[in-house]
């Protein structure tokens, strides 16, 4: 079952004149890992970011339609607040706040009216969740910025999963990390699909490979093509996504 | 950098060039396989034991050649991480690589029945074993070509031709029986020959297993040919 279906996307940078997402169409399967994959520049990260209205951040101009359970989140009436709570999103470098364990977890509960004892299970359930609890448990005072950059990495995980989402959006998520934190993050996003519909942006297409049910493969802001992840790089059907997986272009 | 600025420039040379070597070394192993195959039927007809010798001493260089391929096929793969076509294309060299390996092997040992066989007349004219490997051989041929050139239609009606081998094969056992029902004192002449023959059906089958890994290798579906 499709969680997200996107029709007919486009988005312009610098007062339309740089088309960056153009006509854009997929759906995107429930409880699954999608991995969107690309050379830099092809607009995976802003096809992201269209998923959960991070691009309006920028000075942009989105056209189509983003369906979030059956609901267009461009529509007037949306919330954007309430949207990125449940669409959440994990970010290339580790970017904790400069605050204790707890209160990085906390942040996002506490802003929505949450409390003392519920905090308290909020916290130990998403770093438990997040595969971090084991390590923190008896830190959760120490400052987020003294841990391990892997170890941060999975705190923001752990921030995210605490505001209760059901999409969790990753960019490039361990880009920044040795193979060994990678291989807990990815080894957590396995994990975390039973609960969460995950995208996540890599270039690192053994990742893709290795941790996503489907593939899409974007070039010059076109969606070419999306399947499964063992379709995309066993029997790609379009020659462009075959000279990229094999690291060949043109 | 976008794709089209990176389309001028070739990449990946070294990893395209061991990907083309590693080919061009398939075909070869394939093209030895094959030769030996055919020698050994040419060695048998013409109960020719130094023919038959060569071939059983150049299955060494075939064995050789397998291992090799093998290992480099192993090093793209941890050290390239191929995919899609080359990811294909790599599984096929390493299974018919081992197709090709028994065929040698079976040819080699048609080649062993000819030197214990090679002073005594045929016990019968030898016209069903020569066409049995006329037809394995058609069939390798186009092998060969399909793999180098992805082009797979001559593929397309490998089993009638196996079942042809088969239907030969049955008959050859059939015509053998009779024989040594008839003339005992031939039982070992003839069973040498249903071995021959046996092995003759086997490289059939071994030749629709590579093909179907070549239909793989171009088509990325998989087809059992038998």
């Amino acid at each position: 079952m499709s969680k997200i279906e996107v029709c007919g996307l486009n988005v312009y940078y610098e007062k339309g004149t740089v088309h960056a997402l153009k006509e854009v169409n997929i759906e995107i399967e429930s409880n699954k890992i999608t991995a969107l994959i690309g050379p830099s520049g092809c607009g995976k990260t802003t096809f992201l970011r269209a998923l959960n209205r991070m691009n309006e951040v920028n000075d942009v101009m989105t056209k189509g339609k983003v369906i979030i359970d059956g609901k267009d989140i461009y529509n007037g009436g949306v919330d954007v607040i309430q949207l990125r709570k449940k669409v959440g999103m994990v970010f290339q470098q580790p970017n904790p706040f400069p605050m204790s364990i707890y209160d990085n977890v906390a942040y996002g509960p506490r802003i929505h009216g949450m409390r003392n004892k519920k905090l308290d299970m909020i916290v130990e359930e998403s770093l438990k969740k997040a595969a971090l609890w084991d390590e923190v448990h008896d830190r959760l005072e120490k400052n987020a910025l003294k841990f391990s950059g892997g170890q941060q990495q999975r705190l923001c995980i752990a921030r995210a999963l605490a505001v209760n989402p059901e999409i969790i959006l990753f960019d490039e998520p361990c880009s920044a990390l040795d193979p060994i934190s990678t291989s807990k993050v990815e080894d957590l996003l396995r994990a975390l699909k039973k609960d969460y519909t995950i995208v996540i942006v890599t270039h690192n297409m053994q990742q893709a490979a290795r941790v996503s049910d489907f593939t899409a493969f974007f070039l010059l802001g076109e969606l070419i093509e999306c399947g499964k992840t063992t379709q995309i790089f066993e029997k790609p059907k379009d020659k462009r996504t075959e000279d990229y997986v094999t690291g060949r272009f043109g | 950098m976008l794709l089209g600025d990176s389309a001028k420039m070739p990449l990946r040379k070294e990893y395209t060039a061991n990907l083309e070597k590693l080919k061009v070394d398939v075909q070869k192993m394939g093209e030895l396989a094959k030769d030996s195959a055919r020698n050994a039927i040419t060695a048998l007809v013409q109960r020719d034991s130094v023919l038959a010798s060569r071939i059983i001493k150049e299955n060494v260089t075939i064995d050789d050649l397998e291992f090799d391929i093998e290992n480099r096929c192993m090093k793209l793969i941890a050290l390239q991480q191929p995919m899609a076509v080359d990811l294909r294309t790599i599984g096929t060299c390493m299974k018919i690589i081992t197709d090709f390996d028994r065929i040698s092997d079976l040819a080699g040992d048609i080649a062993e029945i000819v030197l214990q066989i090679a002073d005594e007349p045929h016990v019968k004219p030898l016209i069903d074993i020569p066409r049995m490997s006329e037809i394995s051989q058609g069939m390798l041929s186009d092998c060969l070509e399909a793999f180098s050139t992805g082009e797979i239609k001559m593929l397309e009606n490998f089993s009638d031709r196996d079942d042809e081998i088969d239907a030969l094969f049955d008959q050859i056992r059939r015509e053998l029986i009779t024989i040594t029902i008839e003339k005992p004192r031939f039982i070992e002449s003839a069973s040498h020959l249903n071995f021959v023959a046996l092995h003759l059906e086997r490289i059939g089958d071994h030749a629709c297993n590579i093909a179907s890994r070549i239909i793989y290798m171009v088509t990325g579906k998989r087809r059992k040919l038998e």
